[in-house]
């Protein structure tokens, strides 16, 4: 809401500074976004002037030499482009200093060839109305060298406001001085639409019928006769092009100004147009059509709210008129409209055909019936003073006030208990009558009666809480700390496993990254996951901001390839992410009537690794390029920090390679997968190769140790023996292990590969036993007794044959 | 005899003493102490010789090849340290050389340790940090929110729907009900997590992070918000910053409250060289949050899980992480948190 503060004094004026004022209005609840300046700057370069001479430039058709008074015996010589100037006339001059509206500085000029002191100004070049066609022409009575901000609002802060949906009554200049009145205590001029000129009563020869009142509480309108349509004064139109509207004649104006002073929009018909002399308010019918205004052909359906007259639509009600009947030069019979609408309805209404008004965006707010009579009062007022009209006697109304004004209670004790700070009863009593409530005193507090403006929005003792906290001033509040009954601030085993995970791999040298929880409804696709793989059942948004953001994610690694892709793309090809987040899989299934239609949402960390995973350096320049078994030991490192008991099985994954797969086991069961990309998904994201994996944390937090329990490794001596067997190739490391721990028995404490030695035909594996018992010292004898088993199994089982 | 022995045994000490390393004591210890020195043949003939000087003899041998032998060896010592001394002096590298093989440094992304960093402040506070669905129900996100039905931003152009009654949830708020049907009051919780929003510019993603907070009790004071929102803007944004209250609406909270705080980046919105700060725009302070005491008609809601509106109050707030950390660290674009490019991720965490 733009709110001039010129015509924010009309009505208030607290006599504060502009920056004051801004704080104030801030601090209590109407903040102001911005200011800026309207209008011209230099007030002291600005003054009324009379033409003593206008002569044609010597070489100029188009310019005139005029000899302008701008007071005392200060004649000035100004060249003039306009064709109307002529002496005689009193006119606005500016003159060398002052600052225009667009933050020109006008200086001294010669046109050609001629001095010009200063510009006699046409009403564009003040920022008061669109005009350029000539310069304006001022009152005769007026005398040269007044100040010409003494006669023409030329200038004027204006406040931008957000207006908070709760108070559309804030959405008029009037409103808005309510505020200033409530908050500072100066006078509040009365409503403008008081000394209304009308009456009620029926209006001869004019038919209103509303067929849903539910749609429209209430529909006011006048007769105006003998009007002349002709341009606005520059008062008028000062004001509105302040506030942002632009100046198009005196009916359509005097509308617009209501609406800005008031609140209430306002229509004005051609009643010479409207057919039968008789509107009618009714829902449309399906597909039914009307040019709108903007020429707009436009079709509704039942929830649009109509005007017709006797010849079909003519407006779109609370949203925009129709052409047919629109005021126009010729017009000398006007019927203004004031009606309430549905706000609800309008909204939908207006969002459903893409048309949005600054009297839509007042109606969707939810105004009150009582306002209608608010427009009318001042509209009739402007309509006798500025077009030279007669009201016809009466004023239609269908539907009337809203409903009687509730009376809240307000206790002393609840106002504290809030609060946290007591405030006198009667600074709570001042401060609602200053928002205009009817204020009792009660036994334990305060009864106050909410003003029509203010119907929807206050309706509980907490809502008179709010209203007396804001004007009191919240900045007198103490800042404490509640009590903290029972709190205990820990967090949840989950959540410190989660941040164990995160840290962990960025101490393996991985950064975090945030993925897009949407994706591309292709990605499963193009990572060749199977339509019957859960990952295929995406969850779909019905209202996606594009196609490529049109499902969730079911896999952590379209996001991590993304993050590669780009990576790539831009010069840095070693890249190490890994993130932590949700994947939805869509849990309807055909016939299926869920209790709790939630998609079924998991959290997962995946990890992706491609090109170098440290970076060079000088006893290192090309780092090996990070691969299944780099990757494994990040998840390794991974899990063994979490103490999680893990193990890897071969597996396959479409988007992976398909002799570089394996299922992470935790605690025996699936918990995501690891290996390398498929050299065809690499190229797909133009990346060149890497591995990764994707874990979920659910299983991970079920299997982690949280509390792990004392072991004596010290107070026995472990025997470490290194064994060596050859086997045939297929032999798998992790059979190997099985194998030997097996046969180790309870003894065998640790078994690991650590040495790989591939020849012709056949691998060597060379494993570190570690034995220990917890109660002795081993003997060599026991411990070779074991080692004899162990060779034994693994000659029975596997095949393997020492190695020498 | 004994003359020669003492004679043999200062000059052994001497020989020790001059020996410039530990090749030269070497040759000293042979020369004194070696299987054809003088010293042990004197000692080795001390059974030829007559019985009366034999005692004094061997102990007078016996003892000055004791003293030269531990000469030697503390001169080895000393020599030994020398010589090390001199090897490592001489063994120079360029420590100015990077280390290698390089060790890969991660990074918690901005949003992570943001996030932490407010979780630990209310940790300390007392408040448990709790999580719900991104996916949530219409009913948890508006309705019991206090939303009209009729409310804008529950319409298709705000908010991503995928079913009916089902959103991406545009705040971390449902968990406010969520957590009061789980825990009877009083409650003291804050819940970080992913939220969506129809929006795309410079200063709006359709993902975006948030933290709530709630405290229910029956005594808990737009005071004692204050009071909270201070400690945690200190606590993030610096011990000597301010807060202040603004007058505002939301549909779940009454009052309702902005929350600012005083601008870390300039005095009053005004830079050293007299311009205007450009973070707050002159203005002085910033706005960081949104809350206000929970609506009684919230409560309404969760009546049945022990929540009595008017017995029962308590303050919300919602802050995004994003704005907490663009604040914070001077992050200009939202759409950076969400780019990935290493070279921004590997700034922060």
């Amino acid at each position: 809401m733009r709110v001039p503060v010129l015509w924010l004094s009309d009505y208030c004026d607290p006599g504060l500074s502009t920056y004051d004022l801004e704080h104030r209005l801030t601090m209590t609840g109407t903040k102001v976004e911005s200011v800026h300046r309207h209008g011209v700057d230099g007030l002291e370069h600005f003054a009324v002037g009379r033409v003593l001479s206008a002569e044609r430039h010597p070489d100029a058709d188009r310019l005139t030499v005029c000899s302008v008074e701008v007071g005392d015996g200060d004649v000035r010589q100004i060249v003039c482009g306009a064709p109307n100037v002529a002496a005689g006339q009193i006119v606005a001059v500016a003159g060398a200093g002052a600052i225009m509206p667009d933050g020109t500085r006008l200086k001294r000029a010669k046109l050609r060839g001629v001095e010009s002191n200063g510009m006699i100004l046409a009403e564009d070049e003040l920022a008061i109305g669109p005009d350029h066609d000539g310069i304006m022409v001022l009152d005769p009575a007026l005398e040269p060298g007044t100040p010409l901000a003494h006669v023409l609002p030329i200038a004027t802060d204006v406040l931008e406001l957000e207006i908070t949906p709760n108070r559309p009554d804030c959405l008029a200049v009037y409103g808005v001085a309510r505020e200033v009145h409530a908050a500072t205590g100066a006078p509040l001029a009365p409503p403008p639409s008081r000394d209304d000129p009308g009456a009620p009563g029926e209006v001869a020869g004019v038919r209103i019928e509303v067929e849903d009142p539910d749609l429209c509480p209430r529909f006011t309108a006048r007769l105006f006769e003998d009007v002349t349509i002709g341009p606005s004064p520059d008062w008028l139109k000062a004001r509105l092009s302040a506030a942002g509207m632009r100046p198009i004649n005196n009916v359509v104006d005097v509308t617009n100004f209501v609406m800005l002073a008031t609140g209430q929009p306002m229509h004005a018909f051609d009643f010479d147009l409207v057919a039968g002399g008789h509107l009618v308010v009714r829902r449309a019918r399906e597909g039914e059509r009307m040019t709108t205004l903007d020429d707009i052909e436009r079709t509704f359906d039942p929830d649009t709210v109509i005007i017709e007259d006797d010849d079909g639509p003519t407006s779109i009600g609370g949203i925009m008129g129709g052409e047919r009947s629109e005021v126009r030069a010729t017009t000398t019979r006007v019927l203004m409209e004031a009606a309430t609408w549905n706000g609800p309805n309008i909204q939908r209404t207006s969002t459903r055909l893409g048309l949005r008004s600054e009297a839509s965006g007042r109606f969707e707010k939810g105004l009150q019936p009582e306002q209608t009579m608010d427009g009318q009062g001042l509209a009739a007022k402007l309509m006798l003073e500025l077009t030279g009209a007669r009201l016809a006697p009466g004023t239609v109304d269908v539907g009337g006030t809203g409903p009687p004004p509730r009376t809240i209670h307000l206790r002393d004790a609840r106002l504290e208990r809030l609060l946290g700070t007591p405030v006198p009863r009667d600074q709570a009593a001042e401060i609602l009558r200053r928002l205009e409530f009817d204020v009792a005193e009660a036994p334990d507090g305060l009864d106050a009666t909410v003003p029509y403006f203010r119907r929807d929005d206050v309706t509980r003792e907490a809502d008179l809480v709010e209203e007396v906290a804001r004007l009191w001033g919240l900045e007198k509040l103490p800042a404490t700390l509640p009590s903290r009954r029972g709190a205990v601030g820990v967090l949840a085993p989950e959540q410190r496993l989660r941040r164990r995970a995160e840290d962990a791999l960025a101490g393996l040298g991985l950064s975090e990254m945030v993925g897009w929880s949407f994706a591309s409804p292709g990605l499963v696709d193009r990572l060749r996951i199977p339509p019957d793989d859960p990952r295929h059942a995406t969850v779909r948004v019905r209202n996606p901001m594009s196609e490529d953001q049109s499902v969730l994610r079911t896999t952590l690694l379209g996001s991590l390839l993304e993050g590669a892709r780009l990576n790539h793309a831009r010069g840095m090809p070693d890249v190490r992410l890994f993130e932590l987040g949700a994947v939805y899989f869509d849990r309807e299934r055909p016939g299926e009537r869920r209790p709790e239609p939630l998609p079924d949402e998991r959290r997962r960390l995946g990890a992706l690794l491609t090109g170098a995973p440290r970076p060079p350096s000088w006893r290192e320049e090309h780092p090996p390029h990070a691969d299944f078994f780099t990757t494994k030991a990040v998840l390794a490192g991974l899990l063994d920090t979490l103490r999680v008991p893990w193990s890897v099985e071969p597996a396959a994954e479409p988007f992976l390679h398909p002799g570089r797969t394996a299922r992470v086991l935790v605690g025996g069961a699936d918990a995501g997968w690891l290996g390398e990309l498929h050299p065809a998904i690499a190229r797909e994201w133009d990346i060149e190769g890497g591995a990764a994996f994707e874990l979920d944390l659910d299983a991970l937090e079920r299997a982690a140790t949280q509390v792990p329990r004392y072991q004596d490794l010290t107070s026995y001596p472990a025997v470490r023996q290194d064994r060596a067997w050859w086997f045939a190739p297929e032999v798998a490391a992790a059979d190997v292990i099985a194998t030997v721990r097996e046969a180790g028995g309870p003894l065998l404490r640790r078994a690991e590969v650590f040495d790989v030695y591939p020849a012709e035909n056949r691998v060597s594996l060379a494993v570190r036993l570690e034995f220990r018992a917890d109660d002795r010292t081993l003997t060599d004898e026991e411990v070779a007794q074991r080692r004899a088993k162990i060779d034994a199994a693994v000659a029975e089982s596997l095949g393997g044959e020492p190695r020498g | 005899m004994n003359e020669r022995i003492d004679e043999l045994r200062a000059e052994g000490e001497a020989a020790i003493a001059g020996a410039a390393g530990t090749a030269e004591l070497e040759e000293v210890r042979v020369r004194f102490l070696g299987r054809k020195a003088e010293l042990p043949n004197l000692l080795r003939g001390v059974a030829q010789l007559d019985p009366a000087e034999r005692g004094a003899v061997g102990r007078a041998a016996n003892e000055a090849r004791r003293a030269l032998e531990s000469a030697i060896e503390s001169r080895t010592a000393e020599l030994e340290a020398a010589e090390l001394d001199a090897r490592l002096t001489a063994d120079v590298v360029d420590v100015t050389l990077p280390g290698s093989p390089a060790v890969a440094t991660g990074r918690q992304h901005l949003l992570t340790a943001t996030r932490r960093e407010i979780e630990d402040v209310f940790l300390g506070l007392g408040f448990r940090v709790m999580e719900g669905p991104e996916t949530d129900l219409v009913y948890y996100n508006f309705d019991a929110l206090n939303h009209s039905p009729q409310h804008p931003s529950r319409l298709e152009t705000d908010t991503f729907y995928v079913a009916d009654h089902v959103v991406l949830r545009t705040h971390t708020s449902p968990m406010q009900i969520r957590a009061m049907e789980e825990h009877p009051p009083p409650l003291y919780i804050v819940v970080p997590g992913r939220t969506y929003r129809r929006d795309s510019d410079a200063t709006h993603t359709p993902q975006f992070h948030q933290v709530e907070g709630l405290a229910v009790d029956e005594d808990i004071t737009l005071g004692d918000l204050q009071g909270t929102l201070l400690a945690f803007a200190r606590a993030i944004f610096g011990e000597e910053r301010r807060v202040r209250l603004r007058p505002h609406f939301f549909p779940f909270t009454e009052p309702s409250v902005e929350c600012d705080v005083s601008c870390f980046n300039c005095r009053d919105g005004f830079l050293p060289d007299g311009s205007r700060c450009p973070l707050c725009k002159g203005e002085g302070w910033i706005e960081i949050l949104g809350a206000g005491e929970v609506d009684p008609n919230v409560f309404e809601y969760v009546r049945e899980y022990g929540y009595d509106p008017e017995r029962h109050q308590g303050f919300a707030f919602g802050m995004g992480i994003e704005r907490i950390a663009m604040l914070k660290h001077g992050v200009p674009d939202l759409r950076l948190f969400y780019e990935n490019d290493l070279r921004f991720l590997e700034q922060f965490g």
